[in-house]
């Protein structure tokens, strides 16, 4: 258990983390908490021969407003997310993932900008991100691009990055009026990864849904929408909203892969029961305001 | 690589592979409180304090607390956590109880009147196989109550 031998490499600028990761192509990876990458090199599955320690970089840290809505340094670390107040006010479906995401030690090592490109399936962010419709702000050597949230994670463990590129920050929208939250997984201990998990993000308008996104974690290669369910849900007077077809309408978005513990058709069953938790508590939230 | 590191008040200047992890090195310095268990973040027997924060000391390396600070269940001071974890039988072999020491002080720290389900969900980042909790959620209970009182 011990990891294979490399160079360890601290920058305290992007240009220099850019600079070293060109150099070395795929041979590098960037250890930003290394709460995952850690344990994968400390079990050999992740042989890198250079590591890029990037928690010196100022551009890549703190909690913003900008333009009216919220900007988060990669280098966030997870007990500092889960303590923003901004992030609270912005986007409180971060601040309910967050205890989710393993537990206090781990969370204090553990970056925003890391698990979302570590891109697990079983995560919370990345669906979070999903949800919330997020923009992420990446630099390389061209220079920088903004990628959209359904475009940065192309699958298990994998995303849009090239080689030299480095996510910097994750710009999330303002919350428009009416907007609602709810997030919720299944996990068999505190702290594990979850058996099925659901971000789930809309906009309430004088009545009706006139936005919902339903995204579950851990059931397919990466974070998913329900795009069926949520048009049963969306336009439409709540007391008409049908819970049971929404909750049925899931298995022709999403057909759940079974993993060690739990096989696909309990993963549905858990999918249906989040869903139908988070629309009750929205529905009568809705009919109170 | 040559690193800065102070360890429980004493600033130490080494020279270390980057692979080595935090563990290992204070091991090696002869610092065996802190217990390397399974080297993946799981078991929590390696926990303790970097810059007054828990972490893993397995799922870091050295060379990445250059120039901060640690504190090992040897710097550590909540004696009165100690003792009540041998008044009530919080541990058998011992194992865990250096991470499971730390891991109860950060959530005392947090929380200064935690529910027994708090203790619990605190102290989930950390395996004990001896003593099936309730002693340690006993002594964290207790701690609690005394420190309570005292203040």
């Amino acid at each position: 258990m011990k990891p294979n031998s490399f160079e360890y490499v601290r920058v305290d600028t992007l240009n220099d983390a850019i600079a070293v990761l060109q150099e070395h192509g795929d041979d590098a990876r960037i250890l930003a908490g290394g709460q995952s990458l850690i344990p994968a090199m400390n079990m050999r599955l992740a042989l890198p021969e250079v590591l890029v320690d990037v928690s010196n970089i100022g551009e890549m840290h703190g909690i913003t407003i900008q333009d009216g809505g919220l900007r988060i340094g990669a280098m966030s670390r997870h007990a500092e997310v889960m303590k923003s107040s901004k992030i609270a006010e912005y986007a409180p479906l971060i601040t309910m993932a967050m205890p989710n995401i393993a537990h206090g030690a781990i969370r204090n090592r553990g970056t925003f900008g890391g698990s979302l490109c570590n891109a697990d399936p079983a995560a919370e962010l990345p669906a979070c991100a999903l949800a919330l419709g997020v923009t992420f702000n990446i630099q390389g050597s061209d220079g920088t691009r903004s990628v959209a949230a359904e475009d940065f994670i192309d699958g298990t463990y994998s995303t849009c990055l090239s080689d030299d590129e480095i996510l910097v920050s994750v710009d999330v929208p303002a919350p428009e009026a009416g907007a609602v939250s709810f997030f919720e997984e299944l996990a068999r201990r505190k702290g594990d990864y979850a058996m099925a998990g659901l971000a789930a993000h809309g906009v309430l308008k004088d009545g009706q849904f006139t936005d919902m996104r339903l995204v579950f974690f851990a059931v397919d290669e990466m974070a998913v929408r329900a795009s069926s369910a949520e048009q049963l849900i969306c336009g439409k007077p709540l007391s008409e909203i049908d819970i049971d077809a929404v909750c049925a309408a899931l298995a022709d978005d999403i057909t759940p892969f079974e993993d060690l513990t739990t096989s696909s058709a309990a993963k549905m069953v858990m999918m249906q029961v989040l869903t139908r938790r988070t629309l009750e508590k929205f529905i009568a939230e809705g009919a109170v305001n | 690589m040559n690193i800065t590191i102070t360890v429980n008040g004493e600033p130490m200047v080494r020279s270390v592979e980057p692979r080595l992890s935090l563990v290992d090195f204070l091991r090696a310095e002869g610092l065996t409180g802190t217990h390397a268990g399974c080297e993946h973040g799981v078991c929590g027997a390696c926990t303790l304090q970097l810059n007054g924060q828990t972490v893993r000391s397995c799922l870091t390396f050295a060379v990445q607390c250059d120039g901060q600070e640690v504190t090992t269940i040897e710097g550590a001071n909540f004696p009165d956590l100690q003792e009540a974890f041998i008044e009530n039988n919080a541990l058998q072999c011992g194992f865990c109880t250096p991470g499971m020491l730390m891991t109860a002080n950060d959530l005392l720290q947090e929380n200064s009147s935690p529910t027994r389900d708090e203790i619990r969900e605190a102290i989930s980042s950390n395996y004990c196989r001896c003593t099936g909790y309730q002693s340690i959620v006993d002594a964290v209970e207790q701690v609690a109550k005394q420190r309570s009182e005292v203040a």
